[in-house]
């Protein structure tokens, strides 16, 4: 009797949860096509802005350590939400003007546009640390070797301090990684349709918020161990080469 | 801690004269006349925003430290049960988590009669509970898993020697191993607990009135957008400093000495 129950109640969440559109499993799965680009195109100006950011926090001037170091701190000290909402509004604020400037009128922005903005800019802070450990933990002997050969600056950026880092920046970039994609729900309350909020209008329109919550939930997990596989062969490949620190340390 | 001398370079005042600027620029010309009226909540949202971190840093601590003992020595029956529970609360937006206790538990409650008449009701029926239980199981996951390297990292001489001295079992662990583990983890846990904080705005999506919320009502009654976010980013900024300088005292008087990383930025 209760295995006909439980057939049946798990029957209603499969229907709920199908693709066509009386099940909302669409919707779903365009939320988690949303927050995937929305992560990746943050994470990836975040790389950027954490490349700029550790070069110039090693070797910029003073001014530009200290207002790296201002940028670097506040970012990490506010929570996301509210660096969330402030760039949100700053940033379309500044669009708008622009427009206005260029005699256009009001411009709607970009849902995915404007979370890769706001989360990069996140981001950007906390891999400006990691890159600058990484860069600094980088043997100094090898870029005094490649200077002394005549080597510009870029190149060895490009051919020795990013691969000889690369071991080291791994495991703290996989894990930023994994912020990017869980700080995606946070947009939901900004209101873009990620997969957070499909989930909430889905779950509320047929008040079954545990079927939903709990398949959004297994979305993420499925994202995140797939990562954590991928970025575990990442760590391996830029560790090739280099001596195994099995059994050392701790 | 602030080294005089080094804020004292020319390029470093002429910041601050910058700053102190923009900080006049924005007393005059920025709008602050709804503070008064919005003061006395604003302080009940401080207050709500603390109390929820301090109970969940707390509590989700007392959760960790068998969640990390059981991945570290526990049989396997433990260990695999708390491996899931830290995998899954680490795996999943913490937001999707609250809701998934407000809206979902919240939903089911009301179902069962005897839930209705019983003396937890008046409590389910609010937010904060779900709040509470919610960032204490995502503060116990990320802890659990750091925990499971302190104990660990306990020298293995140290247990031998309480063995050999015949203590027993509860007592090695109360005087031995969980000391020489939370010290080898205070450096974590005061990050970890400044990560806490900044969690805690997202309990104002289920309708608990924390300092975030007081922002957003200014935000949505009176249509001031940054005035009152430069404040609640103050805010945290301030709380994340103070607890910053708490655990660098208690380090300087656990371990005798700061953490090695230095101190905030």
């Amino acid at each position: 009797m209760t295995g006909l129950l439980e057939s049946l109640g798990l029957a209603q969440s499969a229907e709920l949860l199908s693709l066509s559109p009386p099940g909302w499993g669409g919707n779903l799965l365009r939320g988690l096509s949303h927050s995937l680009q929305i992560a990746f195109g943050a994470y990836a100006l975040g790389l950027v802005i954490g490349l700029f950011g550790a070069y110039g926090k090693l070797y910029g001037g003073k001014v530009t350590r200290d207002l790296l170091a201002i940028y670097t701190t506040v970012i990490r000290a506010v929570p996301e939400l509210v660096l969330i909402l402030i760039l949100y509004y700053v940033g379309s604020d500044i669009i708008n003007k622009i427009s206005a400037a260029m005699g256009g009128g009001r411009v709607e922005v970009n849902g995915v546009a404007a979370g890769i903005w706001v989360l990069g800019v996140v981001q950007g802070a906390y891999a400006t640390e990691i890159l600058r450990g990484a860069i600094q933990a980088v043997p100094p002997g090898q870029i005094e070797a490649a200077k002394s050969y005549g080597m510009p600056a870029f190149m060895t950026m490009r051919r020795v301090t990013i691969p000889a880092m690369m071991g080291f920046a791994v495991p703290g970039l996989a894990n930023l990684w994994l912020i990017a994609t869980k700080d995606t729900a946070l947009l939901a309350v900004v209101g873009f349709n990620e997969l957070t909020l499909e989930t909430r209008q889905a779950a509320s329109s047929t008040r079954a918020y545990f079927t939903f919550f709990l398949a959004a939930g297994f979305l993420y997990l499925m994202v995140t161990l797939f990562s954590g596989g991928i970025f575990a062969r990442i760590e391996k490949w830029a560790r090739r080469g280099q001596p195994s620190l099995k059994g050392g340390g701790r | 801690m602030i080294d005089l001398r080094s804020l004292m370079q020319p390029h470093r005042i002429v910041m601050m004269l910058i700053f102190a600027g923009i900080v006049i620029w924005c007393a005059m010309s920025l709008r602050w006349d709804w503070l008064p009226k919005y003061a006395p909540l604003a302080l009940q949202g401080i207050w709500t925003t603390l109390w929820l971190l301090v109970v969940t840093v707390v509590l989700g601590f007392l959760l960790a430290v068998p969640l990390g003992l059981a991945q570290a020595v526990g049989p396997w029956y433990l260990a695999a049960p708390a491996k899931a529970f830290c995998t899954i609360i680490r795996g999943t937006p913490l937001l999707l988590q609250l809701w998934l206790l407000y809206y979902g538990l919240g939903s089911l409650f009301p179902q069962f009669p005897w839930i209705r008449s019983s003396e937890l009701w008046p409590y389910l029926r609010q937010a904060w509970p779900y709040a509470v239980l919610a960032l204490t199981l995502s503060y116990a996951g990320y802890e659990g898993e750091v925990m499971r390297g302190a104990f660990k990292g306990v020298a293995k001489g140290q247990l031998e020697a309480a063995k050999a001295f015949g203590m027993p079992r509860l007592t090695m662990f109360r005087r031995i191993w969980l000391p020489q583990a939370i010290r080898n983890v205070l450096p974590t846990l005061g990050g970890e607990t400044i990560l806490q904080l900044k969690a805690t705005p997202l309990v104002a999506t289920i309708t608990v009135v924390d300092i975030y919320a007081v922002s957003s009502r200014v935000r949505s009654d009176t249509f001031i957008i940054y005035e009152p976010l430069i404040l609640l980013a103050v805010f945290y900024i301030l709380v994340a400093g103070i607890i910053a300088l708490m655990f660098h005292w208690l380090e300087v008087k656990v371990l005798g000495t700061g953490s090695r990383n230095g101190s905030a930025g």
